[in-house]
């Protein structure tokens, strides 16, 4: 009798998984999301990071659907580059760059001209954003002119436009970035609000918001990245999507971590590749407008089918070529998907 | 900048084929110098070292000042010179 009665629970549990099987979130996110246009609750992004892995097709073809509706079927391509590496004041668990761990990372600045080079071949690439960035708790007076005289200079040698990346702002510096026609700034919220203290401690959450809000009150395009696989639990993984899509980012680089020699987090497990696309199912539901970027770590969380996978489940666009102080795929091999795909690159729009 | 070069050693691993490996390009610690088998810690060194630049130089154990472009980047070493892909 006993185990008659297991049986029959086995059964009932199969059932539930056989392909085709509905799941209720996913016809919910159907009709709210894709068809009204309305990102999940963090209640629903639970359930949608909760869901087993036979799901997950479903999941990335919903994402997807949305994605094509809501956004459309071009990828924007973007690379990104450090004026200044290493030496950063602030204590991010997971960054080699900060000057308080013994990470073999030294501090250097990079030349104009280089920077320019890098520019240049960027956007041959096809790429229309380049993203400057300083590992920096805010840039200084001698960073900022760096940055306006950056700026001038690439202006002159290339179309590209151009992001920023300096760390926190203020007001002034904010209304600068503006005016030398930086039309997106980066500035990530990394974690959920409830979970931040345990990765960061010198500097708050709010400090964080307060920047992106005046990004956006600025009128440049607010660039606000989530960095995944630290340790947060499933809960805190939805939380931080439903907070990102309260502040409406124009565009949210997805980063998976890759645990850094010296730092703090330098023995966190490599995130597992289902969870990876999970999340990018979640985020894609949480906010089905947003320019969802592939950034750091996909090279070691999902390998090339789960890059693959992720184009088809809720990203529409992607860093090209190389990280800040690590190396991604090739570009071409990324390019080369693309055109596979049949998903054409986002031409320049330069907004001037 | 001094002109010493080492040929494709940072991306194979640590082993720089006949040339001289002191070091590990990726944790800074004594090579194996190819003389033995790869350690096991190395190993994992190497597979590293296709996804980011070393950070130690080769010849002398100096932490390099490295910079990554999108399609490209360097390691540069007081002493030995600047090493590129
Ligand atoms: S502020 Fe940026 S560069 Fe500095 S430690 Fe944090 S993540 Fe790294
Ligand atoms: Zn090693
Ligand atoms: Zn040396």
């Amino acid at each position: 009798m006993t185990i008659q009665a297991n049986v029959a629970t086995g059964d009932k549990a199969n059932d539930a998984i056989i392909p085709g099987t509905k799941y209720e979130i996913l016809e919910t996110a159907r009709r709210q999301v894709l068809e009204d246009g309305i990102g999940l609750t963090e209640s629903q992004l639970v359930e949608v990071l909760e869901l087993p892995d036979e799901a997950l097709p479903a999941a990335l073809q919903l994402s997807h659907e949305v994605r094509l509706r809501h956004c459309g079927e071009d990828v924007e391509v973007e690379g990104i580059i450090s004026i200044k590496t290493g030496g950063c004041p602030e204590d991010c668990h997971f960054c080699s760059q900060s000057g308080l761990f013994d990470s073999p990372v030294r501090g250097v600045w990079l030349d104009i001209p280089e920077l320019v080079k890098a520019a240049k071949e960027t956007a041959a690439t096809g790429a229309t954003e380049f993203c400057i960035v300083a590992a920096v708790r805010g840039p200084d007076i001698k960073l900022m002119n760096q940055i306006k005289f950056a700026i001038d200079r690439i202006n002159e040698a290339v179309d590209i436009n151009i992001a920023c990346s300096l760390g926190m702002l203020t007001q002034r510096q904010v209304d600068q970035l503006a005016e030398w026609g930086v039309h997106r700034y980066n500035h990530n919220l990394e974690t959920a609000r409830s979970y931040f203290p345990e990765v960061v401690t010198t500097h708050s959450y709010e400090e964080r918001l307060d920047t992106c809000n005046m990004v956006k009150a600025a009128g440049m395009e607010l660039c606000c990245g989530a960095l995944i696989g630290m340790g947060e639990s499933l809960e805190q993984r939805a939380e931080l999507a439903a907070q990102l899509a309260a502040l409406e980012p124009h565009e949210v680089p997805l980063n998976f971590l890759n645990p850094r020699p010296g730092t703090p987090l330098e023995n966190q497990g490599i995130m597992d590749g289902k969870d990876a696309l999970r999340a990018i199912a979640a985020f894609r539901l949480a906010m089905p407008r947003t320019v969802l970027r592939y950034a750091g770590g996909r090279e070691l969380t999902l390998g090339d089918l789960g890059t693959r996978e992720g184009l088809l489940g809720g990203i529409n666009a992607v860093i090209v070529g190389n990280y800040l102080t690590t190396l991604g795929r090739p570009a071409t091999a990324d390019l080369n998907l693309l055109v596979e795909l049949n998903m054409p690159i986002k031409e320049l729009q330069k907004t001037l | 900048m001094n002109g010493v070069s080492f040929p494709n050693r940072s991306t194979t691993g640590v082993s720089t084929g006949s040339t001289t490996a002191e070091f590990c390009g990726h944790c800074g610690e004594p090579s194996d110098g190819g003389a033995r088998p790869t350690s096991d810690v190395h190993r994992r060194c190497g597979e590293r070292l296709a996804m980011e630049p070393p950070r130690y130089c080769a010849a002398c154990r100096r932490r390099m000042k490295v910079q990554v472009t999108p399609l490209g980047w360097s390691a540069e070493c007081s002493r030995h010179g600047v090493l590129v892909p």
